[in-house]
């Protein structure tokens, strides 16, 4: 009998938890059946029940719940919000009781008749009690999957089993190796293999929940206090399929709370107070949760009337937290941090809700307990945006491993943008009073080495080292040299002893394949320990990014192999971004072929005359500014930079030129001659004219060379021995005596130097088109 | 009952280790290295599918430190709020009686011994020092700060 009432009990709080969410949409929308039905389910599930167990006020309460929302049903009776009300009011009562009967105690007091009577209709004629139950609780199961409950304990030994095994399935494999293999045996193994991975994968997902068991009772939560305060509240809950250990789940459930209980009390304004503040009368309140490198984010964010810092640095100051001088010298965010400060509250007035100080200070201390952070920032009269960080110990993350001087470590692969060689030939590692800079494609990020920060010495060469660029959550990319990178695991991620957390460094430990442990990186302690300043980083890096772009006249280009094996670039300013599509979204339709990318459908370059297969396919969008167009390739090999010693091809095609890249030659795609032959058919074939200009002066490679190109000319540099059709030089400049070309000059003065000038000046945008045009209408014919 | 006592020597000395507290004695084998961390953590190992953090008792007892390179090392394994923990000893000898609650040491120790003293037990064998377990993992920095 016991058991049967742990499973009714069990059962109802389940059920309980997931109604939260239920009755608040309902009330919304009292018409909406489905909500109806689940909440009606509920309530016949709970009178079913007691008339087995014998609860006869659970009884009373549930079949009072059930008739009214039969005549709802059956549309004899409408919801209307004292229905609502009343309803809520039952399945609160009912909750306290199955919550007596869990903990074995007598039922609280108080008589229900008055919740019963709350039920009856208002006015309405008493209906008669139509309890002509034709519905069953045969629905019930499809409610939600089929649960059971165990204890976390079992779970753990389970865990902790798999993970046994697949060790010893990797030292038999070790075995497997080392002895004469056996076809059959070897298939064996792989299937063995197969299942231990699938099963371990399976265990291992038992511990997470996804973090919406935690936010589908916020709405109920946020209804009955901004009823109760007499303010308007929606709720927008995002990223509730974010998974956290349970135990996470469980240890943020408080902190929780008591933040949106704060915004909906002290943040949210009443409505009147809001539409006097000229906003909408309805608040806002929006609780989000999602991954960020190892940490789990949850923002909590109102747009109430935000927190006042002066305000709580004056009662700091009152209350002795802080001196005065300290409180002159402190910044915004240093004064809203002042709210986690004990015995601090900014509310006018304690209210039974929140208010009376011992709340943040709580909250703080419980997040940190877990190694988590609480973040606040709040502008006055817009609004608060909290953020609770909370590590990702216990589950699982997506890492790199990587290796120091033969040591393993792993770094979470979240907080990885991109990953280059030191040595590739868009990567330059300078050294300013012993600090790494390294200069990644004109961006200069600040480079710490693993092994220095490790104090480990390193056998691998500074430059043959890998650079792994890394973003911690909420700072700034630096990158981080490493010897060498292994591979790509999925980690379960474990607490580290103190002793090791205490450098600051670690994320936490997590066990190898092979069963040796290895230690989880973590970003920001790294930053940290290496004393790279995250928060100034990303406006030097600005600074430092226009000149070199200015100065490189090396055309930075993305070098990739085609579909059909050939090694090839492309000018990176027309890369978009890259793609990958499934092969059926590329076909053949109005005579060329197209890819679909979203909405979109796009001509595709550079897979004529290939076979797709059936797998997926990776494409450049490139964009000219108006149109685009895929160009499909097979993998991308480096991001380089060209110089001006082009061999040009003979006739105009996809490919304009080739050029050494890397030591090796690579085929050049013509953007221009892509764009011209996909995009429109009016394009004419005509033969490609040449134009020839000093490209070492930045202006022309920069300002100039565009416009021509527009023009349809294709630019070479003076060192190039190819014909021209057209020169541009600056006024003064020298040039070798070539007949056969027309000249632009330009210069650099308005105004001209007098009659016989025939120069242009250099911003007469119309003036350039003009004479472009008339070279190319006298070489068109 | 009385409490039981795991008896091993760590520098050369025979002391006492709660055996309450200890969960198991292994042979050690791969040992990583936590770069950056306190000097007596000597590194992770694993047991099982577990990850013990190896504390080198001769180091925390500051008494020299323990050469690990050479193979395999004895440890008995602790738990402390949650971590598993090996400390590496010389020597495990044997699980002992203890015949009197332990009594404070009035002569002077050294430094280390001081730190990690638990007061003086008789046992059949004669008395013993028995070792703060937390005291040992905790090391000469936490005391220090």
């Amino acid at each position: 009998m016991d058991d049967l009432i742990a499973d009714f009990v069990a059962e109802c709080r389940e059920m309980l938890e997931a109604l939260g969410g239920e009755i608040v949409a309902w009330e919304a929308e009292p018409h909406d059946r489905a909500r109806l039905d689940s909440i009606f389910r509920f309530v016949h599930t709970v009178k079913g029940n007691c008339g087995f167990f014998d609860f006869p006020r659970l009884e009373a309460l549930s079949h009072a719940a059930e008739d009214a929302l039969a005549d709802v049903r059956a549309g004899r009776r409408q919801a209307d919000g004292a229905l609502v009300s009343a309803v809520l009011a039952v399945i609160d009562r009912i909750g306290e009781m199955v919550a007596a009967i869990e903990a074995g105690e007598d039922f609280p007091g108080g008589d229900d008749s008055a919740l019963i009577a709350s039920l009856e209709p208002g006015v309405e004629a008493a209906a008669a009690p139509a309890v002509a139950t034709t519905h069953d609780g045969s629905g019930r199961a499809s409610s939600a999957p089929r649960t059971i409950r165990l204890s976390v304990e079992l779970l753990d030994r389970v865990m902790s089993t798999v993970s046994d095994m697949v060790l010893a399935r990797n030292e038999l494999a070790r075995r497997l190796r080392e002895s004469a293999s056996d076809v059959p045996v070897d298939g064996a193994f792989e299937r063995l293999s197969s299942i231990i991975a699938e099963m371990r994968d399976a265990i291992t997902r038992t511990r997470m929940q996804r973090i919406e068991n935690l936010f589908v009772a916020l709405p109920r939560m946020v209804r009955d206090l901004s009823t109760e305060l007499g303010k308007q509240v929606l709720v927008d809950i995002e990223g509730g399929d974010v998974e956290l250990d349970r135990e996470m789940i469980e240890m943020i459930r408080d902190p929780l709370t008591h933040i949106i209980r704060n915004a909906v009390d002290h943040g949210i304004e009443k409505p009147a107070d809001r539409l006097a503040a000229g906003k909408r009368e309805i608040g806002v309140l929006a609780v989000s949760a999602r991954q960020s490198g190892n940490q789990i984010l949850i923002d909590i964010h109102d747009d109430g009337r935000g927190i006042d810092g002066q305000k709580l640095v004056d009662k700091a100051v009152a209350n002795g937290v802080i001196g005065k001088d300290e409180a002159a010298q402190l910044s915004h965010r240093d004064q809203l941090a002042l709210i986690f400060e004990a015995g601090l509250s900014t509310a006018a007035q304690v209210t039974a809700i929140s208010g009376r100080g011992v709340g943040m200070d709580v909250v703080r201390s419980n997040i940190e307990r877990i190694g988590g952070i609480v973040e606040v920032d709040s502008k006055l009269g817009e609004g608060t945006r909290m953020t609770l960080r909370v590590p990702l110990t216990l589950t699982i993350i997506p890492a790199l491993t990587v290796s120091i001087a033969g040591q393993h470590f792993a770094i979470p692969r979240s907080a990885i943008e991109e990953i280059v060689r030191a040595n590739g030939e868009s990567v330059t590692l300078e050294h300013l009073g012993g600090a790494g800079i390294a200069t990644i494609r004109g961006r200069r990020v600040p480079e710490v080495s693993l092994a220095t920060i490790l104090g480990l010495k390193s056998q691998v060469e500074a430059n043959d080292r890998t650079l792994i660029v890394l973003r911690p959550a909420g700072g700034d990319v630096y990158a981080l040299s490493v010897d060498r990178i292994h591979d790509h695991e999925e980690l379960v991620v474990k607490p580290a002893a103190p002793a090791v957390m205490a450098t600051g460094l670690y994320a936490g430990t997590t066990l190898a394949d092979d069963g040796s442990p290895i230690l989880l990186m973590d970003p920001a302690g790294i930053a940290e320990v290496g004393g790279v300043k995250l928060e100034t980083q990303e406006r030097t890096a600005r600074i430092a990014e226009s000149p070199t772009a200015a100065a490189s006249r090396a055309a930075p280009v993305l070098l990739f192999r085609g579909l059909e094996g050939g090694r090839r670039a492309l000018r990176l300013a027309v890369v978009d971004r890259i793609e990958e599509v499934p092969a059926a979204a590329v076909r053949e339709a109005a005579g060329q072929l197209r890819v679909q990318l979203g909405e979109a459908i796009l001509p595709l370059a550079g897979a004529a005359g290939v076979d797709l297969g059936t797998d997926k396919v990776r494409l450049f969008r490139l964009n000219d500014g108006t149109n685009e167009i895929g160009y499909a390739f097979a993998e991308v090999i480096d991001f380089a930079a060209i110089e001006s010693d082009v061999i040009h091809a003979e006739l105009p095609g996809e490919v304009s030129g080739v050029s050494l890249i890397n030591g090796e030659p690579a085929e050049l795609v013509d953007a221009h001659w892509l764009f011209a032959s996909h995009v429109g058919a009016a394009v004419r074939a005509r033969e490609e004219l040449v134009c020839r200009m000093p490209l070492e002066d930045p202006w022309m490679q920069n300002m100039l060379r565009p416009i021509v190109e527009a023009a349809g000319y294709r630019v070479i540099g003076e060192g190039s021995e190819a014909d021209a059709d057209l020169i541009i030089a600056t006024q003064g400049a020298e040039l070798p005596k070539d007949g056969s070309s027309s000249t632009i000059w330009l210069r650099a003065d308005p105004e001209a130097a007098g009659k016989k000038d025939e120069s242009i000046y250099r911003y007469d945008r119309a003036g350039l088109l003009m004479a472009l045009k008339s070279v190319a209408g006298r070489k068109g014919k | 009952m009385n409490e039981l006592l795991l008896v091993v020597t760590i520098a050369g000395e025979r002391v006492a280790l709660p055996a309450a507290a200890v969960e198991s004695v292994v042979e050690l084998d791969t040992l990583i290295p936590v770069p950056r961390a306190a000097p007596h953590v000597a590194g992770l190992s694993a047991l099982r599918s577990r990850v013990l953090t190896v504390i080198d008792c001769m180091r925390s007892l500051e008494l020299g430190h323990t050469n690990c390179s050479d193979g395999i090392r004895e440890a008995a394994v602790v738990e402390l709020d949650g971590h598993h923990y090996a400390l590496i000893v010389d020597l495990v000898e044997d699980v002992v009686e203890e015949l009197s609650a332990p009594a404070p040491v009035r002569a002077a120790m050294g430094t280390g011994w001081e730190r990690v003293s638990q007061g003086m037990v008789e046992t059949e064998g004669g008395p013993l020092l028995l070792v703060d377990v937390a005291a040992l993992i905790a090391g000469v920095e936490t005391k220090a700060a």
